[in-house]
C-alpha cells in the first residue's frame, strides 16, 4: 500500500503500467446522482406506498389470527393427515404473520422514509506518534525490568508452560471419543465356536432347514443380548446368511468345511467404509453396497467385482449343531470392515 | 368372455363347460372378492388345471417350455406354486414382452379368473407356495411397529425406508411397493421374484408379512411433515433447500438492497 502513497518508492513495474494507463490515484467519484422517488413528487403515489405497508401489515395481522384459529379449529390428532393439515396451517400463519411486518417495515423505510443520501467520513485508525512512542517505550522497559533476555533458564521454562498447557485440552478431545485404548477388541467380534446364529431383530435360532434355496436372512448371534454393550457388538458381528443351489458355489480349498450345503454366511459390514452390505440379488448372487456401488459375488467366496472395496467380505466359518441350528464355527478368521491398521503393512 | 372363448381352439370339446365354469367363477370372484384374489389352494377344480394349461400353453410355453419345465431362457415353473403365478401374471410382469435386465410391471395381460386358472395349472405341477387368503395380507390386522423393525433389517436396503424402491446393479432395480397391493406384497416376500430373495415363513412367519404389509400401508399416508420432496433423502431436499430456499433468500436480499423507483 506504501508504494501507491508514497510515488518515490514505486517499483520499475508500477511505474511502467501507471504511466501507460492508471492515473498515480483515482479521483473521489462522489455520490451518484439522486433521482427522487416517485412518492416523493407524487401525492397519489405516497398514498398508494402507504395503502401498501399498511395492506402487507393487515396480513400480518390476519396471519396471527389464522394461526390461533387452527390452531384451535386444526389440532394436530392422532393421523398423519390431520398433523400435516395442523402443520401446514400453523406454519402458512406463522409465514404471513411474521412475513408481513418484515416486509412492511422494508417497505416503508424504502418508499416512505426519506432516502437522502448521507456520508460519514471515517476516523483516522492511526495514534498519534506521541502514544506510539510511549507504548514502545512501555513494552521496552518491561521486557528489560524482567531480564528474559539474559536468564535463559527461565525463558526455557516459560516456553516449556505455554507449549505444555494445551494438552490439558487435547488429551480429553482425543480420550473422549473412545475413551478406550485397546484396539485388540476391533480384531474379534461375539461369535464363537458354537454360536448359534439368530434372527435379525427377533433373535430366533435359526434352523438349516429353514433356509431355502433364494433365502436371505440377516443374523445375529443368538446370545447377543448378553453382551454389556449389545448394539457395539451388533454392529460387528452382523452377518448375511444366503443359501445356493450348492452347484453354484465356488470355494477355495481352505474354505470348503466353512459352508452347509450350500449355505454361506459372511459379514455385513463393508470392506470399504463399514456400511451394512445388504443388497442380495437372488440370481445373480450379487451383494451390493448401497453407499459406494461396491458389488460382492457370494457365489465365489463375496470376492469384489466392482466398486471401491479391495478385499473380500470375511467369511463367518458355521456348521450344524446335533439339533439342527446353525451355529458358528469360530470367530471370523479375520477383522471385519474397512481397511485395518494391521493390514497397512 | 365369450369373445375369448371364440378365439380358444375348438378343436378341444368342452368349450361350453369351460365357459360356465370360467362365468360362475368369474361371477362368484366379482361378488366375493373385488380386491384380492382370493383361491384357497384345495378348490381348484380340474377344469381350471385344464383351462390354465390351454391357456399357458397358448401364452408361457414358448420360453417356459412346453410342459413348463424350463428353458435356457426361462426357468422352470415346477414347484413355484400358485403364488408365484399370482405375483408374476397379477403384476403383469409376466408374459414378459421385452428383454432387458429385469422383467418390468406393466398393463396385466389376463383377467382374474384367467391368472387363476394358470395359477392352478403350475400349482399342479409340483407342490409350492398358495396364494394368501384375504386374512393374511390385511394391513388392518398388522403390527405396524413390528413391521417396521423387520421391514428396516430385511427390506429397507432395497426398496428405501418408506418403500419407493431404489436401483440395483447393472439396471436393475427394487421397485416401488406404494402401489402394489398387500397380496402382491405377501406373494414377492414367499416366492423372491427376479433379484429379491426368498422369506420364507421361516425367517418372516405369516403374522411377520402381515406386520410388514402393515407397515408399507401406513406409508401411504405420507409424512406429518408435507412434502416428502420423493423421500429419496439429502438428494431432492439438498437441492430444494439450495435451489430454492437460497434463492428465495437472495431473491430478498436484492429487493431490500435496491432502491425504491
Amino acid at each position: 500500500m506504501s508504494t501507491h502513497l508514497n510515488p518515490g518508492h514505486k517499483t520499475s513495474n508500477e511505474v511502467a503500467r501507471t504511466a501507460h494507463a492508471l492515473p498515480d490515484r483515482f479521483p473521489n467519484p462522489g455520490h451518484p446522482e439522486h433521482h427522487d422517488r416517485r412518492s416523493d413528487f407524487d401525492p397519489a403515489a405516497d398514498k398508494r406506498a402507504e395503502r401498501q405497508v399498511v395492506v402487507l401489515l393487515t396480513i400480518s395481522i390476519l396471519g396471527t389470527i389464522g394461526f390461533i384459529v387452527a390452531y384451535f379449529a386444526a389440532p394436530p390428532g392422532q393421523t398423519v393427515a390431520s398433523m400435516r393439515t395442523s402443520n401446514l396451517l400453523l406454519g402458512l400463519g406463522l409465514f404471513f404473520g411474521l412475513g408481513g411486518i418484515g416486509a412492511a417495515a422494508v417497505h416503508w423505510a424504502k418508499s416512505l422514509m426519506n432516502d437522502h443520501e448521507k456520508s460519514e467520513e471515517r476516523h483516522p485508525q492511526r495514534s498519534s506518534d506521541e502514544t506510539r512512542a510511549a507504548a514502545v517505550e512501555v513494552l521496552a522497559e518491561g521486557a528489560a525490568d524482567s531480564g528474559i533476555g539474559r536468564r535463559g533458564v527461565l525463558k526455557g521454562a516459560l516456553v516449556s508452560a505455554l507449549a505444555l498447557f494445551p494438552l490439558m485440552i487435547v488429551l480429553p478431545l482425543i480420550g473422549d471419543v473412545g475413551q478406550d485404548w485397546d484396539v485388540s477388541k476391533f480384531k474379534h467380534t461375539w461369535w464363537k465356536k458354537g454360536t448359534k446364529l439368530a434372527k435379525d431383530p427377533s433373535g430366533q435360532p435359526i434352523k438349516a432347514a429353514d433356509v431355502t434355496i433364494g433365502s436371505v436372512f440377516h443374523v445375529i448371534p443368538a446370545d447377543l443380548h448378553e453382551a454389556a454393550h449389545p448394539l457395539d457388538e451388533k454392529a460387528k458381528a452382523v452377518v448375511l446368511l444366503v443359501r445356493l443351489d450348492p452347484r453354484d458355489l465356488k470355494e477355495a480349498d481352505d474354505r470348503k468345511g466353512w459352508s452347509y450345503d450350500g449355505i454361506v454366511a459372511y459379514s455385513k459390514i463393508c470392506t470399504h467404509v463399514g456400511c451394512p452390505v445388504a443388497l442380495y440379488e437372488q440370481q445373480t448372487h450379487h451383494l451390493l453396497c448401497p453407499c459406494h456401488q461396491s458389488t460382492f459375488d457370494v457365489g465365489d467366496g463375496a470376492k469384489v467385482i466392482f466398486g471401491p472395496a479391495k478385499r473380500p467380505l470375511p467369511q463367518l466359518p458355521i456348521a450344524v449343531d446335533a439339533e439342527g441350528y446353525l451355529v458358528a464355527q469360530s470367530d471370523f478368521h479375520e477383522p471385519v470392515g474397512p481397511s485395518f491398521w494391521d493390514r497397512l503393512k | 368372455m365369450k369373445a375369448l372363448a371364440a378365439r380358444r381352439r375348438s378343436r378341444h370339446a368342452p368349450v361350453a363347460l369351460l365357459l360356465m365354469a370360467l362365468l360362475v367363477i368369474g361371477g362368484l370372484y366379482a361378488i366375493l372378492a373385488p380386491s384380492t384374489a382370493v383361491a384357497a389352494p384345495t378348490a381348484t377344480s380340474t377344469n381350471d388345471v385344464a383351462t390354465g394349461k390351454k391357456l399357458f400353453e397358448a401364452n408361457c410355453a414358448t420360453c417356459h417350455g412346453a410342459s413348463a419345465q424350463g428353458t435356457a431362457s426361462a426357468p422352470s415353473l415346477v414347484g413355484v406354486g400358485a403364488a408365484a403365478v399370482d405375483f408374476q401374471v397379477g403384476t403383469g410382469r409376466m408374459p414378459a414382452q421385452v428383454s432387458g435386465p429385469q422383467v418390468q410391471a406393466k398393463a396385466v395381460q389376463f383377467d382374474a379368473a384367467q391368472i387363476e386358472q394358470l395359477a392352478a395349472y403350475v400349482a399342479s405341477l409340483g407342490a409350492g407356495p398358495a396364494i394368501p387368503s384375504a386374512d393374511d395380507v390385511d394391513p388392518a390386522k398388522g403390527n405396524v411397529a413390528n413391521g417396521m423393525a423387520l421391514f428396516r433389517t430385511n427390506c429397507a436396503m432395497c426398496h428405501n425406508a418408506v418403500g419407493i424402491g431404489g436401483p440395483l446393479s447393472q439396471g436393475k432395480y427394487a421397485p416401488s411397493l406404494m402401489k402394489a397391493s398387500p397380496t402382491h406384497i405377501f406373494e414377492a416376500m414367499l416366492t423372491g421374484p427376479q433379484s429379491m430373495p426368498v422369506f420364507n415363513s421361516a425367517n418372516l412367519s405369516a403374522q411377520d408379512k402381515r406386520d410388514v404389509i402393515a407397515y408399507i400401508d401406513a406409508q401411504k399416508q405420507g409424512s406429518p411433515g408435507g412434502s416428502t420432496l420423493g423421500s429419496i433423502g439429502p438428494v431432492s431436499e439438498g437441492l430444494w433447500a439450495w435451489v430454492i430456499g437460497i434463492g428465495l433468500l437472495i431473491g430478498a436480499a436484492v429487493w431490500i438492497g435496491a432502491k425504491s423507483s
